[in-house]
């Protein structure tokens, strides 16, 4: 069966099917982040009218941040020259722009597997009394709970003491009894209210970018027979999937300041 | 939207100068976070400033790379549809934060 109106126009719409159906799933896909972002700056607003709430966010690396939204916007780029090179019937410059496409979305994804690293190494403790400190290697042996503070003066004054010789802990590691700790974990969803949306976000966001490396990466590796006996087709294929990857990269352009830098 | 060789290669250019500018309003969206704008005990300024270049960032990435600048009809109809939920989403949001449930506590 043949699907009509792949390459020609509807009369009563004026577009192709697949432009329609892409620009439907997009508004399908914007409130979806709708959602997330309005949930963010309900949950960004209660934490500023709450005295003392820690809203982390210069734990986030802002030079990552910003390397990667220069990734993405140039992946834009690289993807619509990609377009541009199939309309204008040259195969070979749009294998060049989809590969260099998809090396950004590699990048991407990258930068963002060491930022969770980050996260996931990273700890906290918190104490009866509603300090919280900060730092890496917290583990829990012999009643204490043990952390290398990021802030050693901050600890000590909150009753850390330096780790006994006897723990088997990492140089630096400070130590307060375990009945003076509420919780501690690492930096994860679970940890406090800006980790959950911060990751709920930025992995949802993650899927989307794999989705895309999906996409592109068919047309690049798999196009080759479109090309030879309809290319108009393969070059309508690539413009929605390169509106889907714009679309991508739009979510990123507000996630980097709302999350890295306000 | 472009459909002669000639058509799309100047297309070509200007996407390049829109990348350019995207380019250059990032670097901006970080520097100027260096700077505390507005009320001294307020992040409103900033988070104003911020989100009016990234609003500018997303306006030129839809309206060029996305081709909003030439695109038909229909899709704008989905559009509009779709712009007027997810205000509708963030004033719902916005009436919850300044009017909430207050919970009772009976003694």
């Amino acid at each position: 069966m043949e699907i009509p109106y792949t390459v020609t126009a509807r009369a009563d719409t004026g577009l192709w099917n697949a432009k329609i159906g892409i620009w439907l799933f997009l508004a399908s896909e914007v409130m979806l982040f709708g959602g997330l972002f309005s949930g963010y700056v309900f949950l960004r607003l209660g934490a500023a009218s709450t005295p003392d709430y820690d809203w982390p966010t210069e734990l986030l690396n802002v030079p990552m941040g910003f390397v990667n939204t220069l990734i993405l916007i140039g992946s834009s780029v690289t993807v619509i020259l990609s377009w541009s090179a199939l309309k204008l019937r040259e195969y070979n410059k749009f294998k060049i722009w989809m590969s260099i496409t998809l090396l950004c979305a590699v990048a991407f994804l990258g930068i963002k597997t060491v930022e969770y690293t980050e996260k996931f190494t990273g700890y906290g403790i918190f104490l009866n009394d509603g300090a919280e400190i900060k730092g890496k290697y917290a583990t829990e042996q012999e009643g204490f709970v043990t952390i290398v503070p990021k802030y050693p003066e901050k600890a000590e004054a909150a009753g850390f003491t330096p780790a006994p010789a006897t723990l088997a802990v990492h140089e630096g590691s400070y130590v307060i009894p375990v009945e003076n700790v509420v919780r501690w974990s690492n930096f994860q969803p679970s940890y406090n209210t800006f980790y959950s949306i911060y990751f709920t976000l930025t992995g949802l966001h993650a899927l989307h970018v794999i989705g895309g490396v999906v996409v592109l990466g068919y047309f690049l590796f798999f196009g080759g027979p479109m090309w030879r006996t309809n290319p108009e087709h393969l070059a309508n294929r690539v413009e929605v999937g390169g509106l889907f990857w714009h679309f991508v990269d739009l979510v990123w352009i507000f996630l980097f300041p709302i999350l890295y830098l306000m | 939207m472009a459909h002669s060789a000639e058509e799309i290669r100047s297309h070509v250019r200007f996407y390049i100068g829109v990348f350019v500018g995207l380019i250059i309003l990032t670097i901006l969206t970080v520097w100027i976070d260096q700077f505390h704008i507005g009320a001294e005990d307020s992040d409103v300024g900033n988070t104003i400033v911020g989100l009016a270049i990234a609003t500018l960032k997303a306006g030129l990435v839809a309206a060029f790379f996305m081709h909003l600048t030439s695109e038909k009809p229909m899709i704008f109809r989905f559009l509009f549809a779709t712009v007027a939920f997810v205000i509708a989403m963030f004033i719902l949001m916005l009436l919850a934060h300044f009017d909430p449930i207050v919970p009772v506590f009976v003694q």
